[in-house]
């Protein structure tokens, strides 16, 4: 059990000298508490699965310390950091039973033989494993595989964080979820510091309690699912959560004010003078913007189509060149292909330069 | 669904008939025919029925004598080089590089002995193992070792099985590193997180992993060294005596010295059944191997 720092910590797969545009995972300096559930949301090759790794050890940083427990294990190998991780896809030993898998770790530590017994047994418990202990584990279906992986890093008493790598890729849709209530479920009984890497923003939004997101090799948020939903801090948050994502348009901002095509829309927060050369724009979920009968005091827009989600109706619309989400609220029925567009002025945000700007309330 | 049915896909099929009834079965045929019969030239034939199998199969008898004998010598010899050649192969696997371009000039000299026709490494040998012009018969006796694969029979064998090891062992060693190179990186991580020894790694992962292949290096190796011929041919010509005189070159004495084409016969078919037979027994192997279908995990 351990908190985690990261300082500075920084990989580039081209050496050192790359420059710091090249670098997989450019420098970040952030502190994952003892006994959270964190997840670490981002597209592919951003970066994700390579702090993962520079965690658990097994790719040495190019840049930068790793502090468990404020004491430095950058240069420590895996096998001595006390971690943890579970692959995308299940790792078994083939010629081993389940409980001879689930008690590798322990006798490659030369644990007494009665201990290993009593905590493969105790793991076994607790992930439903017990009647399978003395079967071959080649011979499960994926999800239990991915049990016993996860298995022989719980069954270690000292292990200070459990990574996650993607674990549900290879497990059915319904069996998905069943996996994930279980892990969510085992978080809270061990208070283990649990990292989870996932490109699945429902999965990374109802496993963790801090969502991280990565873009690029960067961090660019990292919040409770509620922060990032109502106030990204990047564009790319906005637009990568949600479905449909965050709507991104540039405009106008001075004051109270922003200007779409000469349309006025109205700010709850002032923003002053922003520093001009920079490219302003401003983000609205779509789930703010209501579409409405055409009026003068609206923007207006050329509806494109509707989606209909069952319990939600989006509109797709367009204004100018700029595409747009919009909800339509219950018991409107749009008639024609132009709407005006109602904004929810509180969460109305303004970018400069993809990131957040914090207005004077 | 209505199926067609249409008389004509027998015509597609009727060239391999063809083919395979005058390459395989006709010949075939004449084999059986004379292993039943003896034969004294002049192409005349006499009955003999079962008579030559029976001789096979009893070591008082001339035949049967040498039949046997050579047997042994033949599966002595597959099992000497099978324990030589696949630890090796796995050693000389899990010593390559496993990226770079090392990886290709690696994979290019294992791959030369294998190109080598066979007559030719018999001929290397041959010349290499010999006291008065060969590198390694030379130095070895001047070293005070008293080599001589041509007069002394331990020597003969050995010079055959070194020959073999260094003709064969790379087919091992690339099956191997192909199994090898199958193993996705998550393992070797999982392991190192797990603690695990090289030696455990080697158990647990590597080894289980290289199974499929390593039974078709057994088989092959088995195949081809109990088929063995043109090799100890060249450099032993089957002795010194009979020492070195596998199953093959007694049945090639038989044959076209002799010209006793019953006898040849008869042992050609025996011969050909224990092949036969040891394929199935490996292939059988090798399909059960796979077939562990996965255990739904029940509500328990």
């Amino acid at each position: 059990m351990a908190r985690i720092d990261l300082v500075d910590l920084a990989q580039s797969y081209n050496g050192n000298d790359a420059p710091l545009e090249s670098f997989a995972l450019k420098p970040v300096t952030m502190t994952w508490r003892q006994g959270g559930a964190y997840a670490l949301l981002g597209p592919s090759g951003c970066g994700k699965t390579t702090l993962l790794n520079l965690i658990s050890g097994i790719v040495t940083p190019s840049r930068g310390k790793i502090l468990f427990d404020g004491q430095d294990i950058t240069p420590l190998s895996t096998q001595k950091r006390n971690i943890a991780q579970v692959f995308q896809f299940p790792v078994i030993y083939d010629t081993m039973t389940v409980g001879q898998n689930l008690a590798f770790p322990l006798k490659n530590r030369g644990v007494a033989k009665a201990e290993v017994d009593a905590r493969v047994k105790q793991i076994a418990d607790l992930l439903d494993l017990t009647p399978y202990l003395n079967r071959k584990a080649t011979r499960l279906t994926a999800d239990a595989k991915q049990k016993i992986s996860l298995g022989r890093g719980l069954v270690r008493s000292d292990v200070a964080a459990v990574l996650f790598d993607e674990p549900l890729t290879v497990i059915d849709p319904e069996l998905k979820w069943q996996l994930r209530s279980k892990l969510k479920a085992l978080h809270r009984e061990l208070d283990l510091t649990m990292i989870y890497v996932t490109h699945d923003q429902t999965e990374a939004l109802t496993f963790a309690d801090t969502v991280v997101v990565m873009h690029d090799g960067r961090v660019v948020q990292s919040g409770t699912p509620a922060e990032l939903f109502d106030k990204p801090a990047h564009t790319f948050v906005g637009y990568f959560i949600g479905s449909p994502g965050m709507n991104i348009v540039p405009a106008e901002v001075s004051g109270h004010e922003a200007r779409i095509d000469g349309h006025v829309i109205g700010l709850h927060r002032n923003y002053g003078v922003l520093p001009a050369g920079k490219k302003i724009e401003i983000g609205v979920r779509p789930e703010f913007v209501d579409v409405a009968a055409p009026a003068s005091g609206l923007l207006s827009a050329t509806i494109e189509r509707i989606d209909d989600l069952g319990r939600i109706q989006f509109a797709r619309v367009r204004v100018g060149n700029t595409k747009l989400a919009a909800r339509v609220p219950p018991g409107f029925s749009v008639s024609g292909d132009t709407a005006g567009l109602v904004f929810n002025p509180a969460y109305v945000h303004v970018y400069a330069d993809s990131h957040l700007v914090e207005g004077v309330a | 669904m209505d199926k067609t049915i249409n008389q004509k896909a027998w015509f597609l099929v009727l060239p391999v008939f063809l083919v395979v009834a005058f390459s395989a079965v006709l010949p075939l045929m004449t084999v059986v025919n004379y292993s039943m019969q003896d034969t004294f030239g002049n192409n005349q034939f006499f009955w003999n029925g079962v008579g030559w199998f029976k001789e096979l199969l009893d070591p008082s008898t001339d035949l049967g004598g040498r039949f046997l004998a050579s047997l042994g010598r033949n599966l002595f010899f597959s099992a000497v080089i099978l324990a030589i050649e696949v630890p090796l192969g796995i050693v000389v696997a899990l010593s390559m590089p496993r990226e770079g371009w090392s990886v290709a000039a690696c994979l290019v000299i294992l791959a030369l002995p294998l190109l080598i026709p066979w007559n030719v490494v018999g001929t290397i040998w041959q010349i290499f193992g010999r006291p008065d012009i060969g590198l390694l018969g030379y130095v070895l006796n001047h070293l005070g070792f008293n080599y001589n694969y041509v007069s002394n029979e331990v020597d003969a064998w050995v010079t055959v099985i070194v020959m073999d090891v260094w003709h064969w062992t790379s087919l091992v060693a690339l099956l191997c590193y192909a199994g090898l190179k199958s193993i996705p990186d998550a393992y070797y991580q999982a392991a190192q997180i797990d603690g695990a020894s090289r030696w455990a790694v080697f158990k647990a992962i590597q080894l289980p992993k290289m199974n499929r292949v390593l039974l078709i290096a057994v088989l092959l190796r088995f195949m081809d060294s109990f088929m063995i011929y043109t090799e100890p041919f060249v450099v032993t010509g089957g002795g010194p005596g009979n020492s070195t005189t596998f199953v093959s070159i007694e049945l090639v004495k038989i044959a076209l010295g002799q010209f006793d084409l019953g006898k040849a016969a008869a042992l050609s078919l025996v011969y050909n059944l224990i092949i036969l037979i040891v394929c199935w027994v490996f292939y059988t192997v090798m399909t059960n191997a796979g077939s562990e279908r996965p255990v739904k995990q029940g509500a328990a």
